[in-house]
């Protein structure tokens, strides 16, 4: 029976020749990653299981990026908890505030994760990785602190939803809306256990950019994984970045797969998903209706450069509504740079936006722009929960950053089209 | 294992950003994460978890992030059993992973009214709702997870395995 390109890749990492779904099988990581947020509680955990050293201190990734820089004192103890942890265990890929961004921006950019890996990490989004071919996925702290101390991980080898994308999307549209529309489609737990797998022609015209936001938000249809194929675009972005070796999958042609969803590019409209969750997809154009009072571009969906390209294109020459606070956070310094370099900061300032610095802020309510009680925001996050940026009775609309940009100049969920006639 | 409790019910999706918001993730201490378990959803939570040991939700429960303070706030407040139609992946695992007890069973979510009285036998994979009489039956652990519980939880289970190679 034939593999999926999951299914290969986590036979591989288990040293066996084939798996099928079901399935249980202890796998070699690639990487174990944690945050400001969760690494705290695997340290203790890993602490409490008698385990001295690191299996091994390149390959583990510790990011201080939720609370980071430090909003209070309580964050400021669990940063420097896990600061003292990478001290003292030598941890390669930490990175510290001035030199880090948000995890699942940061990893990509800087080659730490390539195809064929078994990632694990103690966030939801680390599946983001699939948008490079490889098997990554969410875990809690104690499964991080298991990973840090033994290198593996056990897996219930996944099913399948096999995601073919047709066409080619229309100015505008992007990766954000092909997953939200996705999610739209098939609800929060329609992938719930399975692999997200894409393919298709279409494939060839997202870009990386697209594809990590895609990837990014599989859980948000409850997927264990999200994965695209390896293929030139892909390539092209790993060449300067992954020095290692890798190898790619590519799924049996007699592959087994729990059901096929196909998405015509073409067809696809700017997409936001209302309160309070992401498969309460609408058309943006039809939600016009909606005020808002804040805009946040940013986070580990929609924080990478073309990202700030596509904001700042629509920003252009406009002014952020009156009564609009619009939040542009660039998802790594490296985008800091690129921002700088290409002229984008002057225009979100000379919109009456505020840059700020890498960090998740205000994607889960943290600091940096928290909702008051009755706000609503547009948002180019990934979850709209109750109370996720704020109060609980604030109001999150997700949408690309196109929609979001557009938004903020009209203080209601706009369209690029209405902006720049 | 047998737990006999009323129950607190609540709908699809119940997320872990309102078991536990992340403005309170600063801590890691469980006792003070209990306090705010679930208050963005249902602020007597609290309260009636004092007699109420067992939440039954509906589909994709503990959806969202990853964050192990979400069954760790729940196990803090005295729950001992979470019966829901589905899981969230990551939240099983957790959930699993430090010991709260969680069944899935569709037709005990479906049918368990708020404030029913339930016994639940683990070990045979029973359902009783003495309320109303009605008895389900629940999917068994697969045999891996019995094997990490048999060990008391993941942390024990690893902690033979490093104390067996220092051996
Ligand atoms: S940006 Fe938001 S979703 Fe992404 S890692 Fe940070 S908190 Fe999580």
């Amino acid at each position: 029976m034939g593999m999926t390109m999951t299914q290969k890749i986590l036979a591989r990492a288990a040293g066996v020749d084939s798996c099928k779904a079901g399935d249980l099988l202890m796998c070699r990581l690639n990487l174990v990653l944690g945050n400001d947020i969760t690494a705290p509680v695997a340290i203790n955990e890993f602490e409490r299981m008698g385990a001295t050293i690191v299996f091994d201190p390149a390959r583990i990734a510790l990011i201080p990026d939720h609370f980071v820089p430090n909003k209070d004192i309580k964050s400021a103890t669990m940063a420097k908890q896990m600061r003292d942890f990478a001290r003292a265990q030598k941890i390669v890929h930490y990175y510290e505030v001035g030199r880090v961004g948000i995890e699942h921006a940061l990893l990509p950019e800087k080659g730490i994760v390539a195809p064929g890996e078994v990632i694990i990490g103690a966030d939801s989004h680390t599946c983001t990785y699939g948008a490079v071919g490889a098997f990554s996925t969410g875990v809690g702290s104690t499964d991080m602190a298991v990973g840090m101390a033994t290198g593996e991980c056990w897996f219930k080898v996944p099913e399948a939803i096999r995601v073919v994308l047709k066409g080619k999307m229309k100015p505008y549209v992007s990766g954000k809306d092909v997953i939200l529309h996705l999610i739209g489609q098939i609800g929060v737990d329609g992938a719930l256990y399975q692999s997200l797998e894409f393919c298709g022609e279409g494939v060839a015209s997202i870009s990386m950019d697209g594809r990590l936001t895609i990837a990014n938000m599989a859980i948000e249809a409850g997927a264990k994984n999200g994965i695209f194929p390896v293929d030139d675009v892909c390539r092209a972005y790993l060449k300067d970045r992954v020095t290692r070796p890798w190898e790619a999958f590519e799924p049996d042609a007699d592959a087994v797969y729990a059901r096929e969803v196909e998405i015509d590019l073409d067809q696809l409209e700017l997409t936001v998903a209302l309160p309070h969750l992401p498969e309460n997809t609408r058309l943006a154009r039809e939600c016009t209706d909606m005020t808002i009072d804040q805009a946040v571009i940013g986070s580990c969906t929609n924080g990478r450069i073309e990202d700030m390209r596509m904001a700042a294109r629509i920003l252009k020459g406009h002014k952020v509504a009156e009564n609009v606070r619009c939040i542009v956070i660039p998802g790594t310094q490296q985008v800091v740079k690129d921002c700088l370099a290409e002229g984008l900061v002057d225009i979100f300032i000379d919109a009456g936006a505020i840059f700020t610095m890498p960090t998740c802020g205000p994607c889960l309510g943290g600091f940096c722009g928290v909702l008051a009680e009755g706000e609503r925001a547009v948002s180019t996050t990934n979850r709209n929960f109750v109370g996720r940026m704020g109060h609980k009775k604030s109001e999150i609309i997700l949408a690309s950053p196109a929609v979001a940009a557009a938004s903020a100049i009209m203080g209601r969920i706009a369209t690029p089209e209405e902006v720049m006639a | 294992m047998k737990v006999t409790s009323k129950v607190i019910k609540y709908g699809d999706h119940v997320d872990t950003d309102v078991i536990i918001p992340a403005r309170y993730l600063n801590t890691a201490d469980p006792a003070e994460l209990a306090t705010h378990c679930m208050e963005d959803l249902d602020t007597d939570f609290k309260a009636k978890a004092e007699t109420a040991k067992i939440v039954v939700a509906g589909r994709n429960f503990g959806c969202g992030s990853s964050r192990e303070h979400a069954p760790i706030a729940i196990k803090a407040s005295g729950i001992r059993l979470v019966i829901a139609d589905s899981f969230a992946r990551i939240f099983y695992r957790n959930s699993i992973d430090i010991g709260l007890p969680i069944v899935e069973c569709p037709a005990a979510a479906a049918a368990i009214r708020d404030g029913d009285e339930v016994e639940a036998d683990l070990d045979k994979g029973i359902i009783l709702d003495r309320t109303t009489g009605q008895q389900f039956e629940a999917t068994p652990f697969p045999a891996f997870i019995e094997e990490i519980i048999a060990c008391g939880g993941i942390e024990e289970f690893v902690r033979a395995k490093i104390s067996g190679k220092k051996a």
